[in-house]
């Protein structure tokens, strides 16, 4: 993908280990994290994020779960409320409906139904997105779905520096946070700074910058944004390209900051537009920042329908680079 | 098999009291109800007050409690201060949880008490992680589960008595079986109704116990809570009991006889103790009528408290939607 070559100041990994040197580093510095779900640990990760994990750390703090969702981030919420700081992984978002009941009911309710008696320092890893060509039960972008949900902080790393340092920053809040792997992204490399340390959990970022357009995203559509706006930058027009990283609590202020730049506006989504993460920014500029708009706001989202296997199907539903092209150069200059 | 309930004078006061306070505690609830001070929805645990009672008698300080959303019974027997629990019920900011959670979602860290839960068997998968995390974290704890026979149905429950004894949990499983999930008659809703034979299908042993008799109930978590420590595995406890009162207020109670509840009634756990108690001379007449007299002096010391309670200001509507920190 898009990403620079290495410097000397920098390693090159892939966001899989990246994700697994975050998931090492917490096992190494906190003796109450410890790791639940599915096939995390003799399998080594369903997608080999855990892998090795289980024999370094065995099998108290590498769990292995049965195929019980609702059972096990229960566990994951219990076990927050009496002092661990459980890291619980959910296959994919698709399954994590087998457990919203916990997740919803529970983990982001007792803290405040309780009157602040406990808080539920609890960390749920999750795969998300389309593209594998896996069909509709396996593809879905619901992260929009919890970010609706007050009490619940909603991770988007689409960089490997995210996928490295956000789990810090999420086990160090003392609420239950959501981390959003894309699926496509595993296989991404990129450059590490070696003096890095942490990245931030409550900032948008600027990805690229550009006077012309916005373009806002997250996840796994932030590199078909980024190429997007390459292809626009050689027709001569140039976007800014906004990460939002963190969909719950949304930093608005970044994203009013940009658009007052650009007056102009894309939001780039692979959830479904009807009642999406992009309605709600839409909404926060329309409310906020709609009288530096100069153009209509426009989205790139999935069609509404599930996710077809068929190659030709899937690419058709899911947000693609030519699409945010055709829709921020039409924005820009009107045919 | 009574083994180690030792019933002497002043324990047999003690638990015939501990009722005593639940139903007169909730008695007090229904006035309020009618008087518009409390709201929503009341649901009663006017007939299985024995459940509750014998087995908070066999659990120490140290062990936790998961509870349902009929629950006041379940706080009060766990010693949750009524005062607090009065102001909770009136919505008030001197309650357990500042008035947020109300008469379903009694929480009171200092007690142990990790809630009532008003979605059937969601507080079960809590049980997991609590008696989880005791175990990693070297503490000999033993983790109470409430929960109805409704739970059963539900997928929470299988999924918990599997990992519990997968993990061999210290978790007391207690399934208060009042016979009804709302309106939905046990055997209209379970193929197999013998719930320790589920539990068996999980390997998790337990036994079924008379839920109207509080010694019975008491013995029974003795002896359970023996096991799980020396077996260091999960143990399953059916409690027989009946709801007299309807489900909630809303509830017009037609799916089952005014002569299938007078049947029950006569088999109530306070009466049948106290008669008992009275029959064979245990208790004197002028015993009762002080504990009886004790119990309301603290019901409407209860009262006054929520009464005199002020009202959480709105201005701190959003507080602890997320937490500065984790409390220790």
């Amino acid at each position: 993908m898009n990403a620079p070559q290495a410097t000397a100041a920098a390693t090159r990994l892939t966001y899989r280990e990246a994700c697994k040197q975050a998931l090492r580093d917490a096992l190494l510095s906190d003796p109450r994290v410890f790791l639940m779900g599915e096939d995390i640990g003799r399998y080594g990760g369903c997608y080999a994020v855990t892998k090795g994990l289980l024999e370094e750390f065995g099998e108290e703090r590498i769990r292995d779960t049965p195929l019980s969702e609702s059972a096990f981030v229960g566990a994951g919420v219990g076990s927050a409320m009496v002092g661990m700081r459980p890291i619980v992984e959910i296959m994919t978002v698709n399954f994590s409906l087998l457990a919203l009941d916990q997740i919803v009911n529970n983990a982001v309710t007792i803290p405040h139904m309780s009157g602040g008696q406990f808080a539920i320092p609890l960390v749920i890893r999750m795969t998300t997105g389309g593209g594998r060509r896996v069909a509709a039960q396996h593809s879905r972008s619901l992260e929009g779905w919890y970010a609706h949900i007050p009490g619940l902080r909603v991770l988007t790393p689409a960089t490997v520096e995210d996928a490295r340092f956000m789990l810090k920053g999420a086990l160090a809040d003392p609420n239950p946070v959501i981390i959003f792997e894309h699926v496509m992204l595993y296989n991404m490399e990129g450059d590490l700074p070696s003096d890095m340390k942490e990245v931030d959990i409550a900032h948008a970022k600027v990805r690229r910058a550009g006077r012309d357009v916005s373009l806002i995203t997250y996840g796994g559509s932030l590199f078909k944004t980024l190429q997007a706006a390459d292809a626009l930058a050689s027709e001569g027009i140039e976007a800014e390209v906004i990460d939002l990283r963190v969909l719950r609590p949304l930093d608005t202020k970044s994203i009013l900051d940009s658009v007052a730049k650009t007056r102009r506006c894309v939001i780039i989504d692979e959830g479904w537009r009807s009642g999406s993460i992009s309605a709600e920014v839409g909404m926060r500029i329309a409310e906020e920042g709609f009288f530096e708009l100069d153009a209509p706001l426009r989205r790139v989202c999935s069609r509404e329908a599930p996710i077809p296997y068929a190659a030709h199907l899937e690419d058709a539903c899911l947000p693609q680079a030519a699409t945010i092209v055709a829709v921020a150069r039409e924005l820009v200059r009107p045919s | 098999m009574i083994k180690r309930v030792h019933l002497d004078h002043a324990h047999m006061q003690h638990l015939l009291k501990a009722m005593i306070r639940i139903r007169r505690f909730e008695a007090k609830c229904v006035e309020l109800y009618q008087a518009q001070k409390i709201l929503g929805f009341l649901h009663l645990y006017d007939g299985e007050e024995a459940v509750s009672v014998g087995v908070m008698e066999a659990l120490t300080q140290d062990d936790a409690v998961i509870a349902t959303y009929r629950e006041h019974g379940q706080a009060l027997a766990r010693g949750v201060d009524p005062k607090c629990l009065m102001a909770e019920m009136m919505g008030k900011l001197n309650g357990c949880c500042r008035g947020r959670g109300g008469s379903m979602h009694f929480f009171d860290r200092a007690r142990r008490f990790y809630g009532g839960n008003a979605i059937v068997g969601g507080g079960m998968p809590l049980a997991l992680g609590v008696a989880l995390a005791d175990k990693m974290q070297g503490r000999s704890a033993i983790t109470a589960c409430f929960f109805g026979e409704g739970a059963v149905d539900e997928g929470e429950f299988h999924e918990t008595l599997n990992l519990a004894s997968l993990w061999r949990l210290p978790i007391l499983f207690v399934c208060e079986n009042n016979l009804y999930s709302m309106g939905m008659a046990v055997e209209r809703a379970e193929a197999d109704i013998d719930f320790v034979h589920k539990a068996s299908g999980y390997r998790v042993a337990g036994e079924k116990v008379d839920g109207m008799d509080v010694v019975a109930v008491e013995s029974a978590a003795r002896n359970a809570i023996d096991r799980i420590r020396s077996e260091n595995e999960p143990y399953f406890l059916e409690c027989r009991t009946y709801r007299f009162r309807a489900h909630s207020m809303f509830d017009a109670q037609l799916y089952r006889s005014k002569d299938e509840v007078e049947v029950w009634r006569k088999k109530g756990p306070i009466v049948r103790f106290q008669t008992w108690l009275e029959a064979n001379r245990l208790i004197k007449p002028e015993e009762l009528a002080t504990i009886e007299e004790e119990v309301d002096k603290e019901i409407a010391a209860a009262v006054a408290f929520a009464e005199a309670g002020p009202l959480e200001p709105v201005s701190e509507l959003e507080r602890f939607v997320t937490m500065e920190e984790v409390p220790s």
